[in-house]
């Protein structure tokens, strides 16, 4: 396998903090901690730990209303989320944006956002910027979305804007399967949404999202294609939630147990833990002090956020402009 | 006060008419369904309305039954022709509605969250707004959309909104806001029969609310207000939430021995001047209580037709009490500091008369 060892550690890293990360998170908002609704993405890990396996802070990823287990790949720090998650001071946004909002600048993470779609065409814009810079070589633009994303016109926009303007960027389509409730082969015209790719002028691949050696090659194509100049890649990661939609959901409504398990034994720990075994690139023990160290730093992110304070009051008007000459403070 | 327990205090005193007790989102429920059952052109529209469809048989499973289950159990009455689950293209399936709407059907349109309603803001704005206008009264776009608003549920930034004004301000737009069972029964009704496009605003902190609905089938005039408390010292303005929270302000009030007089505007566009001019000749005091933002908002509205058209009746300046001029933050905290709360009209009220 042409991947080095320290790559091969970050990747299982990843993917375990991701999984144990909403794990703790969902545990955490059924005791009452996190203060609004959580969409965990356990199930999901592949895609972003693959994709962002080849991506540096200078690199800019755009994420949806399922966004930690980007965050987390795209390096920001699990205590920080915790904390937003919880609404404290201590947050990644100050406790002002919540799970939905996560966004740090300084790694080249352009924010969660829960307007299905609304974050795609600002990974095309961070695109527009590199290659406007001529850094296209050091910082391209990723936008993750979802199978239901993929109906808002605006991807479409997007994906015509990128090619026409030959922008670096990797349209990374999260296919779980589900929008909510609504299974993509109802609501989705094709069966594979990469084949939209081709009338926008761009290749589509469809990929094996449990897999994320199988992502971490077809991304890693994509995305030299983009730091090459050679304009933009639409990847189709078929994936599954292990949990529902957003916590308090009941996935069995709407799906069956066949299903569940058929996707759970492709779960994408599982076959990596597996594969570099069998093939004696990782040992278990090294595989297991990995998981041990982020069972400690999921103890220490949860301590931090609760024993982190709340926001002040003043943070309700603050940031809401750079500067502004009569702003009001609610009417009282 | 949880949501939960809220039990809504606006009734309309309707002593002796047959009804019950019911909460807010069983009679929205029960209006979709009687309005449906009454005219086959009216279908609803929306993500997940129903939710979920059986691979091998193709039928729906109803396992969402609509944001905040709000629509459960009428996809097997009415099929998934009438209670169509769409992608999740709002821009799409409103200018669809539309579409439908100016060709002879009856659409009702469940947008879920208020926030979404930019995704199709052109099409409300461009199409179903203008279309009768600009092509010289030929047509028609009888149209209902419903969408929640309203902070308090830690939904954050950008599913929390409350613009009703955005809306408001739309010429060829009429808009309406709830505040209990009974409104929201009258006002859906009227929506879905107006021959005009009508959206209706839900705040997400009434849907669990219980009051009295007469079981008699009625509508409730666009463009009216009411009162649902009388009093001589103040009027409060409330709608939507916001009437709730007024309501609960009076209360307060009148263990002080201020008597307060409550206006649930019920209707955004049109509204009801006349309530509002009547009630503020007689107290000569006014407070307005609105959740939106407060800059070129319904509240800022009120008080310019107040200023204009009942200057001289005042004792006093006409005060506003709204969310701050900031989007809703996430953690509970500020989020209630951000949401108007009985303690904060109590206050100004008290302000007011201190100045005698
Ligand atoms: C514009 C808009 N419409 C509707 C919603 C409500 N909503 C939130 S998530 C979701 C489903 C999204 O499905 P998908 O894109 O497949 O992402 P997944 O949840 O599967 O990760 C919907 C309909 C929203 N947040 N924004
Ligand atoms: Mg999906």
């Amino acid at each position: 396998m042409d991947i080095s060892k320290e790559k091969l550690e970050w990747l299982y890293t990843t993917m375990y903090r991701i999984r144990r990360f909403e794990e703790t998170m969902l545990e955490q908002t059924f005791k009452g901690n996190a203060m609004g609704v959580t969409h965990p993405s356990d199930g999901q890990e592949a895609p972003p730990t693959g994709i962002c396996a080849h991506l540096t802070d200078k690199d800019w990823i755009g994420s949806t209303h399922r966004g930690h287990g980007h965050c987390i790949a795209k390096g920001l720090e699990t205590d920080k989320m915790m904390a937003e998650i919880m609404g404290r001071a201590t947050g990644q946004c100050g406790g002002k944006g919540g799970s939905m909002h996560i966004a740090d600048f300084s790694k080249g993470m352009l924010g969660a956002n829960a307007v299905v779609g609304a974050s795609i065409p600002l990974a095309v814009g961070a695109a527009l910027t590199a290659k406007y810079k001529g850094i296209e070589n050091e910082s391209i633009g990723v936008s993750f979305f979802g199978d239901g994303a993929s109906s808002q016109g605006v991807l479409h926009e997007s994906m015509n804007l990128a090619s026409v303007w030959k922008l670096p960027v990797v349209f990374a389509c999260e296919n779980n399967g589900y929008a909510e409730a609504t299974p993509a082969w109802y609501a989705v015209s094709t069966d594979d949404i990469a084949s939209r790719a081709e009338g926008y002028g761009m290749p589509g691949v469809v990929v094996d999202g449990m897999d994320v050696f199988a992502v971490y090659d077809a991304a890693g194509e994509a995305i030299a294609r983009a730091r090459a100049g050679e304009g933009p890649t639409f990847l189709e990661l078929k994936t599954y939630r292990f949990h529902g939609h957003f916590h308090a959901d009941t996935p069995l409504n709407y799906r069956t147990e066949e299903e569940e398990e058929y996707f759970r034994e492709r779960d994408p720990l599982k076959s990596f833990e597996k594969r570099v075994t069998e093939q004696k690139l990782m040992t278990a023990k090294k595989l297991k002090g990995i998981r041990d160290a982020i069972e400690k730093e999921m103890v220490d992110a949860v301590e931090f956020a609760l024993n982190s304070p709340m926001p002040d009051a003043e943070a309700l008007y603050s940031d809401v402009y750079v500067s502004y000459s009569n702003p009001i403070p609610g009417l009282r | 006060m949880t949501i939960q327990q809220a039990i809504s205090p606006l009734g309309p005193g309707y002593d002796g008419v047959p009804g019950e007790e019911k909460r807010f989102r069983d009679v929205f429920r029960d209006t979709l369904r009687a309005e449906m059952q009454r005219d086959p052109d009216v279908f609803l529209m929306g993500e997940d309305i129903s939710g979920g469809f059986d691979k091998d048989t193709k039928e729906p499973l109803d396992a969402w039954g609509g944001p905040f289950a709000a629509t459960k159990g009428l996809v097997q009455e009415f099929g998934p022709e009438r209670i169509r689950d769409t992608p999740i293209s709002e821009a799409g399936f409103v200018g669809a509605a539309i579409g439908a709407a100016l060709t002879g059907l009856r659409p009702v349109v469940d947008l879920m969250y208020f926030d979404f309603v930019t995704v199709a803001y052109d099409q409300l704005l461009s199409n179903a707004a203008k279309s009768r206008y600009m092509f010289g009264g030929q047509t028609r776009v009888p149209l209902t959309l419903f969408a929640r608003s309203g902070a308090g549920t830690g939904h954050a930034a950008q599913h929390s909104e409350s613009f009703y004004s955005m809306l408001a301000h739309i010429p060829g737009l009429k808009v309406v806001v709830p505040s209990d069972p009974y409104s929201v029964k009258g006002l859906l009704a009227a929506a879905i029969r107006d021959d005009d496009p009508v959206f209706l605003v839900n705040d997400k902190k009434l849907i669990n609310l219980t009051g009295f609905v007469p079981d008699e089938d009625y509508i409730i005039e666009l463009g009216k207000g009411r009162y649902t408390r009388r009093g001589d010292d103040v009027t409060l303005v409330g709608m939507s939430y916001t009437s709730i929270a007024c309501q609960q302000a009076a209360e307060i009030l009148a263990a002080d021995g201020i008597e307060a007089e409550v206006i649930d505007m019920m209707s955004l566009s049109p509204f009801d001047e006349d309530i509002l001019l009547e009630s503020v000749m007689k107290t000569n005091r006014v407070v307005i209580v609105d959740e939106d933002t407060p800059r070129a908002s319904m509240a800022s509205e009120f008080a310019a037709v107040i200023a204009d058209k009942a200057f001289d009746y005042l004792d006093a300046p006409v005060k506003r009490v709204t969310a701050p001029h900031s989007p809703v933050p996430y953690n509970k905290g500020l989020e209630t500091a951000f949401m108007p709360q009985p303690e904060d009209i109590v206050g100004t009220v008290r302000n007011m008369l201190a100045r005698g």
